[in-house]
């Protein structure tokens, strides 16, 4: 059995109805747990991009590649690499601030990791952060010390670093070594 | 040209060359049918008992002839009967395309009477679903539909219409099938990098590195899987062992993949295999399986299965490749294509040590004789003698089919139907009245149990109906035999629930249907029974008496290794 680990899959779908739970579908009849998912429409016109996380050693990520080429609906399908790619998240954190103390210290806080302050009432803030894994984990690690009373994530979307695009993808190139003419 | 959508299906229908369809009607699928009415003259439309009935009979006609079978539903209970079919043909890679009708536009999500979310349930049980809202796409979709059907690795595709849709009118303009990839959704789905309709064209390093392979092994052994005869790529697969000497052991649905009486055959591998199949497999150097996806009835334990080779796999679906038996070698690609371009490479070669040691090993179960009843292996083999030898055969699942498979040499690819995957008892009556439709010409007897054929013996009705000639014979051993077998070696012989000595009584059943039958208990009573219902040109049921305690021998029990017989 190879490593865990957090597996990202960028796949490009038709933007119809029924595509997204065809997609979630596949992966909970295979047995694995979505960690993260988020879906918008894409570039090209009708199509939607789908960006899945999900726990997986590297043997299985590539069978999941695979089964999800499978889907008439699918264009294609790109494991991202965590080298190779980047990656953002969007959190809304809703903290309460009961004193002016708090109130300044998580201001602070949200100064030194770039978050953005999009609400205030009295007694909460509410902060927007953008950013990677370590960075959300950061400044929830943190603001542990503080109540949050809820928060939301988008779950994160990841592009390809440099010249290389999912429209590049032809199935097998780079994942699976099925040779240079296979489709 | 202006027609209604129920009109545009008939015309897409022809389009694609179908002839037959296997089907039931109802509400929400009125309309059609009514056109059908006017198309009796040019489509065929067998009614059956039961809409199961009707979806296996399209997946029998479908594995049989190898075109694209056709199955009609209504909406709601129509719809959901279909589903066990649909997983069936889903599970063994049977091209068919169901149709079914959905409420109309407005009752849509309302629960409105009859109304189920079909594309949703039969989701992760097809390659495609279509739901049909707007009739000017359904020419479009019903074309993507036999495409995707039948293409690449086949498999059930679904099109659920509102009803709405059949009764409005678009316009349809006729497309000869050849033009199809060429038109609309098809061939903006052609168009895509990632598209699944090519047929992958094996590499050729791929290839010589397999050829190598074979060259420097000296106990190769080849696994037969269902790939083989849903590519109809026998001669090469026969020509493929010969030449590279290789015995070849089948799995359940690659029986017709290889010559029956073929002498390097090895019989059957896995739970039930022969003692030759699952030896060789774990003695051999190099095992090449052609489209086979190792299922655990096969490989059993995956992790030990041929441990000590290399292992090879060909198969049309890449995402087959690695999933369950990690393998050393492959290649993505039709098997009747890469068994060409090996034979055309491979040269003629011996391992006559080899060979001799495996073939000596016992490929067939002997059973013991002289008891009150029949021994399954004198009930197949009286069939054997008198029936022709191209008969086509279908089961149903249990202790009955194991054996059909164990004695029967099946010849070519749909001469054998029986659910393998899906393992769906009550799929072999229907299966044979698709069959014989498909295959005038040929006789089709079905094999069951007592137990699988109490699930659909109504599709009797339909033998009946259309004067089908399907011999039935029914392995009586007044048992749940396979669960029975399973309860007498792991579980101490606590038979919960496997007791089946009950009513119908089948011979005053099949003359309830206006058919003929016959109990029979020795060999003599068989024949004579064999011999009439052949004469009698209508359904006939065999009942054939089995000892209760009979078992499909040899067995490996499920997660061992596969040289691990339980009984042999």
């Amino acid at each position: 059995m190879e490593e865990m680990k957090k597996q990202i899959l960028a796949v490009l779908v038709d933007n119809e109805a029924g595509v997204l739970s065809q997609i979630s579908r596949l992966f909970s009849r295979k047995g694995y747990n979505i960690e993260s998912l988020a879906v918008g429409t894409a570039d090209l016109p009708n199509t939607s991009r789908i960006t899945i996380e999900v726990m997986a050693d590297d043997d299985h990520a590539r069978l999941l590649s695979n089964q999800l080429r499978k889907l008439f609906p699918v264009h294609s399908v790109k494991l991202l690499t965590p080298q190779k790619s980047i990656r953002r998240e969007l959190v809304l954190y809703k903290v309460r601030t009961p004193d002016n103390d708090t109130r300044n210290a998580i201001i602070q806080i949200a100064n030194i990791f770039r978050a953005n302050i999009i609400d205030v009432s009295v007694g909460t803030l509410t902060l927007a952060v953008v950013g990677g894994e370590s960075k959300t984990e950061g400044i929830e690690k943190i603001l542990e010390e503080f109540e949050v009373m809820e928060l939301v994530r988008t779950g994160s979307v990841a592009l390809e670093r440099g010249q290389e695009t999912i429209y590049d993808e032809t199935k097998e190139k780079g994942e699976f070594n099925y040779g240079k003419n296979v489709l | 040209m202006q027609m209604k959508g129920a009109k545009i299906l008939m015309e897409c229908l022809l389009e694609q060359g179908v002839d037959t369809i296997f089907g039931y009607p109802g509400g929400t699928i009125l309309n059609v049918y009514d056109e059908l009415y006017d198309y009796k003259d040019q489509i065929k439309h067998v009614l059956t008992a039961h809409e199961q009935g009707a979806s296996h009979a399209a997946d029998g006609y479908a594995r049989s002839t190898g075109k694209v079978g056709v199955c009609f539903a209504t909406s709601g209970p129509g719809a959901t009967n279909l589903t066990t079919g649909i997983a069936t043909a889903y599970m063994d890679s049977s091209p068919v395309v169901f149709i079914s009708c959905n409420v109309a536009d407005g009752l849509i999500g309302k629960d409105s009477f009859q109304e189920v979310d079909l594309t949703g349930i039969t989701m992760p049980i097809t390659k495609c679903n279509y739901l049909v809202k707007d009739v000017t796409k359904l020419a479009d979709i019903i074309r993507e539909a036999f495409a995707i059907a039948k293409s690449g690795r086949p498999g059930p595709v679904l099109i659920d219409i509102l009803k709405n849709v059949t009764a409005e009118t678009a316009e349809y303009e006729p497309l000869p099938r050849k033009l199809h990839k060429a038109n609309g959704r098809l061939a903006a789905l052609m168009a895509r990098s990632s598209n699944n309709f090519k047929a992958p064209e094996p590499d050729a390093a791929d290839i010589d590195r397999l050829v190598d392979m074979i060259k420097a092994s000296e106990k190769p052994l080849v696994i037969c899987g269902g790939g083989v005869v849903r590519g109809r790529a026998k001669a090469e697969m026969d020509e493929f062992i010969r030449r590279i000497d290789a015995p070849t052991a089948i799995t359940m649905m690659g029986a017709g993949g290889i010559e029956g009486r073929n002498p390097l055959a090895t019989g059957m591998i896995g739970m039930h295999g022969s003692q030759a199949s699952n030896l060789a497999c774990a003695s051999c150097d190099l095992l090449i399986a052609v489209g086979c996806r190792f299922s655990d009835r096969v490989a059993l334990n995956p992790n030990s299965f041929a441990k000590q080779a290399k292992i090879v796999q060909i198969d049309i679906d890449r995402a087959e490749i690695n999933k369950n038996v990690k393998t050393d070698h492959h290649i993505v690609g039709d098997a009747k294509r890469v068994l060409t371009i090996l034979n055309e490479k491979l040269p003629e070669l011996k391992h006559d040590a080899w060979t001799e040691r495996i073939l000596s090993l016992p490929r067939e179960t002997v059973y013991e004789e002289g008891g009150e009843t029949l021994t399954p292996k004198q009930v197949l083999s009286t069939i054997a003698e008198l029936m022709p030898e191209d008969t086509i055969v279908s089961t149903d699942v249990g202790q009955h089919q194991m054996w059909a498979i164990q004695h029967f040499h099946f010849d070519y690819p749909g001469q054998l139907l029986t659910s393998g995957g899906f393992g769906t008892m009550g799929f072999g009556l229907g299966a044979a009245i698709g069959g014989k439709v498909g295959n005038p010409d040929k006789a089709v007897i079905h094999i069951t149990g007592d137990g699988s054929f109490r699930m659909n013996c109504n599709e009797l009705a339909t033998v009946q109906a259309y004067g089908i000639p399907i011999i039935t014979f029914v392995f009586n051993n007044k048992t749940l035999g396979m669960v029975h077998q399973w309860q007498t070696l792991i579980y101490n012989k606590r038979y919960s629930e496997t007791d089946l000595n009950r009513a119908p009584d089948f011979v005053k059943l099949a003359e309830a249907y206006g058919l003929s039958g016959k109990r029979v208990s020795t060999v003599e009573q068989l024949r004579e029974a064999i011999e009439e219902a052949k004469a009698c040109g209508h359904g006939y049921v065999i009942d054939c008496a089995i000892e209760t305690d009979e078992m499909v021998r040899p067995m490996v029990g499920g997660g061992s290794h596969i040289t691990q017989f339980i009984i042999c």
